[in-house]
């Protein structure tokens, strides 16, 4: 999946997660976070964010995220949609069965 | 045991904090909502996150559904295609007018099972009647799919599809009400009110519990934490009604050996239509924990 657009994806609400996703014409994956939970879970939803986006595909991309104390669940949904909508694609795999 | 199904919680589907928090609380029954309560900006976000929710949260003891889109809106096939695969929450189908509303959700559903190598028939689905076409439809909406676990009203489309709107007392609703608990009853399943839309008035929802109960719905939706434990204790039986079961149920028991095909108690007569109830109680007061033993002499 290739990241073509700036998109963003989730709130600046307690429990969720901002994502911007936006081409990283540098290549490979930047990581910026800014998180109430830094010090605590930093790595960990660094990872989160980065699995996420190696499973969809996406190589290349500049992300920020603005975390509230989003669980990871939270982080996978909106690394996706911001995923999606930062590629102009429109119909997702659903968990790999559908082609 | 019985699902039971006294309260049904919205929860919208784009809201994390709401999601992760909706286990905690009593409710019989979770309905993470993709229709109403999420923008057209954000349902494909609602989406996601309801997905993923659903795939790692830990859904234990409660029944989970999610309420799609409208079919014919185009979202609600994705909303399919996301949720039926986790095989781990009832459909529930918005504005439901006739039975081929059903069967055209039911089409899909069965394909993606097919596609994704599930049993054909295990998605369950529940039908939400909100206009005057769907109320009159009812009995064939009930009926439509062995699928379907449930019917509910859904007030605020209704009545302005009636042109009035909502009073304290619901007279607006009777008609409604009634045809959608008739076509539950008659198709086997279980009927759900609507919700109560003045969270801070306690008093006036306690009243509509008491008088939706009295009709006969196995239970209500609500949206708002603190309107479970109200429902919870009005559909609960009391003592003196879990006490006054089992004496019927002894009683027949007792009759039964002896050959005897009706008896009274206390004066009145018991027959068969008072062992149902009296069933029907131990039968919810043993789902709500309130006994320990299940018992089944109807």
């Amino acid at each position: 999946m290739e990241i073509k657009k700036m998109a963003l994806a989730g709130t600046m609400e307690s429990g969720d997660i901002m994502i911007t996703l936006e081409p990283n014409d540098f290549g490979g994956l930047e990581i910026e976070l800014n998180s109430t939970v830094e010090k605590q879970f930093g790595c960990e939803i660094r990872r989160v964010v980065g699995e996420t986006l190696l499973e969809l595909g996406v190589a290349d991309a500049r992300v920020t995220a603005v975390d509230k104390g989003a669980s990871d669940c939270a982080i996978r949904a909106r690394v996706k949609t911001a995923a999606y909508r930062a590629s102009g694609k429109k119909v997702h795999g659903w968990g790999g069965a559908r082609q | 045991m019985k699902q039971l199904r006294r309260t049904m919680l919205y929860v919208p589907g784009n809201n994390p904090g709401m999601i992760n928090d909706a286990g905690i609380y009593s409710a019989d029954c979770i309905m993470f909502d993709l229709e109403d309560s999420v923008s057209i900006a954000e349902k494909d976000s609602a989406r996601f996150l309801v997905y993923e929710a659903l795939k790692t949260l830990d859904l234990s003891g409660k029944e989970y559904l999610v309420r799609i889109n409208d079919l014919e809106s185009g979202l609600g096939i994705e909303d399919l295609e996301a949720i039926v695969r986790i095989q781990k929450a009832v459909i529930r189908l918005p504005k439901t007018e006739s039975a081929q509303d059903i069967l055209n959700c039911e089409r899909e559903i069965a394909r993606i099972e097919g596609e994704a190598g599930i049993e054909l028939g295990s998605t369950r689905m529940m039908a939400a009647v909100e206009s005057a076409l769907g109320v009159l439809n009812a009995q064939e909406i009930a009926g439509a799919s062995k699928r379907l676990i449930g019917i509910a009203i859904g007030a605020e489309d209704y009545v302005t599809d009636l042109k009035t709107s909502r009073s304290p007392g619901g007279v607006e609703l009777m008609f409604g009400r009634s045809m959608i608990l008739l076509a539950a009853r008659a198709a086997g399943i279980d009927a759900i009110d609507t919700v109560y839309s003045d969270v801070n008035n306690d008093e006036g929802f306690r009243d509509e519990v008491s008088l939706i109960k009295q009709l006969g719905f196995d239970g209500k939706s609500i949206i708002n934490p603190r309107q479970i434990n109200i429902a919870h204790q009005i559909f609960t039986p009391g003592i003196k009604e879990i006490e006054n079961a089992l004496a019927v149920i002894e009683a027949i028991k007792e009759a039964n050996s002896k050959g005897s095909g009706v008896i009274s108690l206390n004066g009145k007569m018991i027959d068969k239509p008072v062992v149902l109830r009296a069933q029907r109680i131990i039968d919810l007061a043993v789902a709500s924990g309130i006994l320990q033993k299940e018992a089944n002499y109807a």
